[in-house]
């Protein structure tokens, strides 16, 4: 059981997202990073089906050198193998980015065998663009799925269990297969101390980028409109109680 | 140089998301001075033309084909690819939910076409003959993007809840045209094979009074106080990403970008910082109250109303005031 989880290196916003006086990109500058999170749930559970399964995880991301970051990052919370994809800074577009992961896909395939199954996070965090996925997996030629928030693997089959508004569909995938993953799958691991050891040493394979630019164009990035804070302080400590009650009478939650 | 709608439905039921759709694709096609039209998707959804032509549409495209009878990511996008290879649309608008987003992404892949999603504004001077500007929501909406979609037809979702649903009778009947797809074995696995019907009830998404807890809470056991304030106000609990990391409670009680978008009449926010990842999922509560010890909190900047102090000790004496006024 070969599993391939693709990851975005995303920054670690606070309370509030500066952009670059270019506007081209959120600024960084005081901001840390991390794996995204709906990906960072895809390396777990393909953690887990590997524990179950056999077989082994690879990860690879499309980015900057320094994403190696979130790629040893994930070895240490299980992956095996690591793939860096190197662009400069500057995302590229869905199409561009879905193009230059198949490629590599099918060149890491055509070494090692085809992956039984590619995960992918349902949308990044930064962009939220909600298509690289779903592209990667028809320059395949494989089916796809997003929202997993259940994924196991039964008789060569991925099922795949999401929730909608009448409550939990059922999918079911031949594999090869792939499906866009949504935290809540799982719980992430910590990184262990066998885990940690084993990210410092993995050697981080890179395969070049390649695609041509597709026709979603940023013209930039700005805030949304700021509310105005007027917040009404009901008091301090249990003695706002009152307050706090007469405020529930007053919107109406005992009617 | 039409403006196409893509109706999400659930075996023949529309859902709100649609409505919002409708309406946008109507006021845009009325700017670009051209036909509004929409798709409905599988035979099981023709009734709902009827829906479509009180939105103004001017025709609607009735997508059939026998496996046509329940949602499937890959079928109903190849429907909604073949659908505008014949009809060559210059706007072509999803809905921006879990669906949605995946039938345009669909749609877009099988076309080799860009798709912007969740947009929230359109550029009032598009006529159709020039690239598409939209603004759309990233960050799960803290952040928006300027783009611009260069392309032939322009495929995109609308962000839910942005377009409020408004009827508009179209001046000539709808006229309704059959289209019969193709839908071969590369797209008829996934659909939807089995489901677990949800009980009805409460739930995070739908309650009027969610008690949420942050960091600040400290433990799994001292959630205990914020589900009898909870309990009292006949709401429910929610949690902030810190809390389901630590293993406090289950993430379907997340609130947040990445879990629950929330809209209650009162959110309660206790402990909690106001982190990016949960102001959006909180945003678009009608009130929110913020018990914190810190008064410069990005929460209680933001909120409607404070407390500030500690909410362990603050939120028992809500439930005991509640419950000397409201003695059951």
């Amino acid at each position: 059981m070969n599993i391939l989880v693709c990851v975005k290196r995303v920054p670690a916003p606070g309370a509030r997202i500066n952009i670059t006086s270019d506007g081209q990109q959120v600024d960084t500058a005081f901001l840390g990073f991390t794996v995204s999170p709906h990906e960072e749930c895809a390396v777990e559970q393909a953690v887990q089906l590997v524990e179950k399964h056999g077989g082994d995880v690879t990860v690879l991301t499309l980015g900057p050198a320094e994403a190696q970051e979130q790629l040893r990052t994930a070895v240490s919370t299980g992956a095996t193998k690591a793939v860096l994809v190197p662009i400069d800074t500057t995302d590229w577009d869905p199409q561009k980015t879905a193009q230059a992961i198949a490629k590599v896909i099918e060149e890491l395939e055509a070494t090692n065998g085809n992956f039984d199954l590619v995960l992918f996070g349902n949308e990044s965090a930064d962009s939220c663009g909600y298509q690289v996925g779903v592209r990667t997996a028809l320059k395949l030629g494989r089916p796809i799925v997003n929202g997993a928030k259940g994924l196991d693997i039964d008789n060569g089959v991925a099922v795949i269990r999401r929730e909608s508004d009448a409550g939990v569909e059922v999918y079911k995938l031949k594999m090869p297969a792939c499906v866009g993953v949504k935290e809540g799958i799982n719980l992430p691991r910590y990184p262990t101390m066998k885990g940690r050891l084993a990210s410092k040493k993995v050697e981080i394979t890179q395969n070049a980028a390649s695609g041509e630019v597709g026709g979603l164009k940023l013209i930039t990035l700005r805030r949304p409109p700021e509310r105005a804070s007027n917040t009404k302080i009901l008091g301090n400590g249990p003695d706002a109680a009152s307050a706090v009650v007469d405020l529930l009478e007053e919107l109406g939650v005992f009617k | 140089m039409t403006v196409l709608a893509v109706v999400e439905h659930d075996r023949g039921n529309i859902t709100s998301a649609s409505l919002g759709v409708l309406t946008a694709a109507r006021n845009l096609a009325k700017q670009m001075n051209t036909n509004f039209e929409a798709l409905t998707i599988g035979a099981n959804a023709d009734a709902l033309s009827e829906v479509v032509s009180k939105y103004g549409a001017t025709t609607v495209h009735q997508a059939h084909n026998a496996m046509l009878t329940d949602f499937g990511p890959e079928a109903w996008g190849e429907s909604v690819a073949q659908v505008v290879r014949k009809t060559s649309p210059s706007v072509v608008i999803g809905t921006g939910t879990e669906r949605g987003h995946e039938i345009i992404a669909q749609a877009a892949a099988r076309l080799d076409l860009p798709a912007a999603m969740n947009c929230l504004e359109f550029d009032k001077e598009f006529n159709g003959t020039q690239p598409l500007k939209v603004v759309r929501a990233r960050w799960g909406g803290s952040l928006m993007e300027e783009s611009q979609i260069d392309a032939p037809i322009k495929l995109l979702t609308l962000a839910n809840h942005i377009v409020e649903p408004q009827e508009e009778l179209a001046t000539t009947p709808t006229t309704v045209l059959l289209i019969d797809v193709d839908l071969d074995d590369s797209v008829t696995q996934s659909f939807v094979q089995d489901r677990v019907e949800r009980v009805a009830g409460v739930t995070l998404a739908t309650s009027p009074v969610v008690v949420s807890g942050g960091r600040g809470v400290g433990s799994a056991e001292a959630f205990a106080p914020l589900e009898e304030l909870a309990g009292l106000l006949n709401g429910v609990v929610g949690c902030s990403r810190a809390v389901t990391n630590n293993g406090w409670r289950n993430h379907t009680d997340q609130v947040g970008q990445t879990g629950t978008r929330i809209a209650p009449d009162i959110y309660i926010a206790c402990g909690i910082s106001g982190a990016i990842q949960h102001w959006v999922g909180a945003m678009a509560s009608k009130n929110i109250l913020a018990i914190n010890t810190d008064a410069q909190a990005n929460i209680v900047t933001k909120a409607g109303y404070a407390v500030i102090g500690d909410l362990h000790l603050v939120v028992p004496a809500i439930s005991a005031e509640i419950r000397k006024r409201h003695p059951k």
